[in-house]
């Protein structure tokens, strides 16, 4: 250590960006202790109650509605396996943890997408956003995940809250990206036409611009979800519940039929979760006009 | 461009007749200093000198465009001319100049103005149909009224109608994707007509189709356009398209318009060597119509004159038939002189009775490539008329082979000759009468 300073020392003072950042922390923390409490208060009502409305029932009425909503949006294949896949985690005893950690990923999903969608909207409208917009993204999908868990356990202190915020700006970034790509993609020529005619821009955006960029923004969601289902079983680490805490629980014992059961329990609930988003894309219609042949 | 080829009026373009779009001095340059590149322009700099300050697109562009009038804009691509039609419209504001639609100028008008006028005045055609795909063809027809504002039944009405005029009535409900090229394309001609605006601008409309596909969409816009008298703006690479649609023809190279005029006055009297370069493997059969290659027949007979004079005539002018006419120049029919001569003979009196009215006429305003069938079918010239059904001409099967010819003598003198000795007028034609009558 005293090598190294010594080493670089001559050349380049110890900057010391770590310690800003903390000092930067605490000033927030110190300072927007109330709104973070508002937040924090915010959050925890809403996953409270999405995770009552998923444990509360028993468990083969909720595996009945998700298997139904699978076999709505695709299919009887995806239905019956979404059924056999429940029912195997409420036989590995992880139905609770796998429905705490569906209420995170829906809730971390919805507020990233809420905010990624129209971000990525602005930044395909408006080249200077998209020129800061960019960068800022890279920095936070190569960023290891689980340091976003740092400042949020220091201004959120552990639950379920530190692990959503962590999650939302995990997931946040292809939301931004699909959405920016997928308007940016549209014809020019479509656009141009909508112009052409004398259409506002925000009704352009409204029936020309979302609609058809609707199946990459769709495949952004799909990637959301996947990246939030990711980011709320490392949030274990920070007790945010849910198959997190298994698994992280797993590893500290060195438990393998745990871990093992915790890690199919994720396993199961991402196909369910990609396929049915993948599924929903495949019903946009643009989608499906595109697909329509003679 | 040259002051003179941008302003010279065209002889068919009406004077005193308000221009439905008007052109004046044009630039387009994109790129960081636009009013810096048009000074410069102005001064004289070539496009390449103004480079560093922006690419420019349009460079001094000025015409009228006549209502009812198919204005078409002619260059490769990079001249320069999707830019200038889309300045037509306001998709592009003009670096100087002004573009005046009726009476509003778009190089001023603020965004509410001008999306009114877009919705009202003037309305598009895009090169790849731009219609949403996720849009049954009704509602892609009915979008433009859509944004004016119309109610949904008034408005479905009025796209079916323009679905119906465009041959597509009973396509309403499939989607885009389910159509050929072609049909979606006439889906976009449909919504341009059902915006029911004055101005049609077509950027390339029919290049993206199949030739026969194209040509067919080609006999279908002069169809509506004849039945409509819309103000038709349109863009093509396509020299031949050009010239079969274009009442008049803008060529541009380079962000100038090189030369505005007829497709025969750029044919026959190219400005420079790049439009004679361009023009020299236009398909002529289709831009040539009957009036610019026919004869004055060199013997004409009255209806009420006898054949004894007849036969004479004929014998003078060493040809084996003549055409008749009446006092107004009505063609009647065809007299031989096979006919004729006995009837000398037997003492005939009136010529009337001798008369074959089965002859093959066809109007002037034929292009030669229509004339080959009739041509193949009868053994003498064919007659020429015009809107009365009076004879201006004759096209011998000589001639009309000669006019295939492109000029290949140097100097091109062909086609002055051929274009200047084409329209006698009607008045002036004398009595003579059809030469070489049956060489098969």
């Amino acid at each position: 250590m005293i090598a190294t300073a010594s080493d670089t020392g001559t050349f380049v003072p110890r900057v010391e960006l770590g310690a800003w950042v903390e000092s930067a922390i605490d000033w927030m923390t110190d300072t927007f202790d109330p709104v973070f409490d508002a937040v924090k208060t915010f959050f925890e009502s809403i996953y409270d109650g999405l995770e009552w409305v998923l444990s509360t029932p028993p468990f083969f009425v909720v595996a009945l509605v998700l298997a139904a909503l699978a076999f709505w949006v695709k299919g009887w294949k995806l239905g019956v396996g979404t059924l056999l896949g429940f029912c195997l985690v409420a036989g590995m005893n992880q139905w609770d943890n796998a429905m705490e950690s569906l209420a995170l990923v829906i809730l971390a999903s919805a507020v990233a997408l809420l905010l990624g969608i129209p971000l990525g909207i602005w930044a395909a409208r408006n080249a200077h956003v998209s020129r800061v917009v960019r960068p800022v993204l890279d920095f936070m999908q190569t960023m290891p995940a689980f340091v976003y868990l740092i400042p949020t356990v220091v201004i959120f202190l552990t639950g379920p809250v530190p692990g959503i915020i962590a999650t939302v700006i995990f997931a946040i970034a292809p939301g931004v990206r699909f959405t920016e790509l997928g308007i940016r993609q549209v014809d020019a020529e479509v656009v141009e036409a909508g112009r052409a005619f004398g259409s506002t821009d925000r009704r352009i955006l409204r029936q020309i611009q979302i609609p058809l960029a609707m199946p990459t923004i769709m495949a952004g969601i799909n990637q959301v979800i996947m990246l939030a289902l990711s980011m709320v079983v490392i949030s274990g680490m920070v007790g945010a519940g849910g198959l997190g805490n298994d698994v992280v629980a797993a590893l500290q014992r060195v438990d393998v039929a745990l871990g093992f059961e915790a890690g199919l329990a994720v396993v199961i609930l991402a196909i369910f979760l990609d396929r049915v988003t993948a599924a929903l894309a495949d019903r946009a219609p643009v989608a499906k006009a595109l697909r329509a042949t003679r | 461009m040259t002051a003179d080829t941008s302003t010279t009026p065209t002889p068919d373009q009406p004077a005193g007749v308000a221009p439905a779009v008007s052109v004046r001095g044009v630039y387009k340059v994109f790129g960081p200093k636009p009013a810096e590149a048009v000074r410069r322009l102005r001064a004289g700099a070539s496009r390449d000198e103004v480079k560093n300050l922006g690419t420019a697109a349009v460079i001094d562009a000025s015409f009228d465009v006549a209502p009812g009038e198919i204005f078409v804009v002619m260059g490769l691509s990079g001249s320069g001319k999707s830019t200038l039609i889309r300045m037509l419209n306001g998709l592009w504001t003009p670096s100087a100049g002004d573009v005046v639609l009726g009476d509003a100028n778009l190089a001023t008008v603020d965004g509410k103005r001008l999306r009114e006028l877009r919705r009202t005045r003037v309305s598009m055609v895009f090169q790849h149909f731009a219609l949403l795909p996720h849009r049954s063809v009704l509602d892609n027809a009915a979008y433009p009224l859509e944004i004016q504002g119309i109610g949904k039944a008034e408005r479905q009405r009025r796209a079916s109608e323009a679905l119906d005029m465009v041959g597509l009535g009973g396509w309403a409900e499939s989607l885009p994707s389910q159509l050929s090229g072609g049909m979606r394309q006439r889906v976009g001609l449909a919504r341009a007509l059902a915006a029911d605006t004055d101005v049609l601008l077509m950027d390339e409309a029919f290049s993206a189709l199949d030739p026969l596909i194209r040509s067919e969409m080609q006999e279908q816009l002069l169809e509506l356009q004849a039945k409509l008298g819309k103000t038709i703006i349109f863009i093509t690479h396509d020299l031949n398209e050009a010239m079969h649609l274009g009442d008049r023809i803008a060529v541009m190279r380079d962000g100038r318009i090189v030369q505005i005029g007829t497709a025969e006055q750029i044919l026959s009297d190219p400005a420079n060597d790049y439009v004679e370069k361009f023009v020299a493997d236009v398909d002529r059969s289709r831009v040539l119509t009957a009036a610019s290659v026919m004869q004055r027949p060199r013997v004409t007979l009255s209806i009420g004159s006898g054949p004894r004079l007849a036969a004479r005539e004929m014998r003078d002018a060493d040809v084996t038939s003549a055409y008749v006419v009446d006092r107004t120049r009505v063609l009647k029919g065809l007299v031989h002189a096979e006919a004729a001569v006995p009837a000398v003979r037997e003492g005939v009196e009136k010529l009337e009775g001798l008369v074959d009215p089965d002859v093959v006429a066809v109007h002037q305003d034929t292009p030669l490539a229509e004339l080959f069938a009739p041509a193949a079918g009868t053994s003498v010239p064919l007659a020429v008329v015009d809107d009365g059904g009076r004879l201006v001409g004759i096209v011998p099967r000589v001639t009309l082979l000669e006019a295939m010819a492109p000029a290949d003598n140097g100097d091109g003198s062909d086609d002055a000759e051929v274009a200047d000795g084409t329209a006698p007028d009607g008045a002036a034609v004398e009595t003579t009468a059809p030469t070489e009558g049956a060489p098969a």
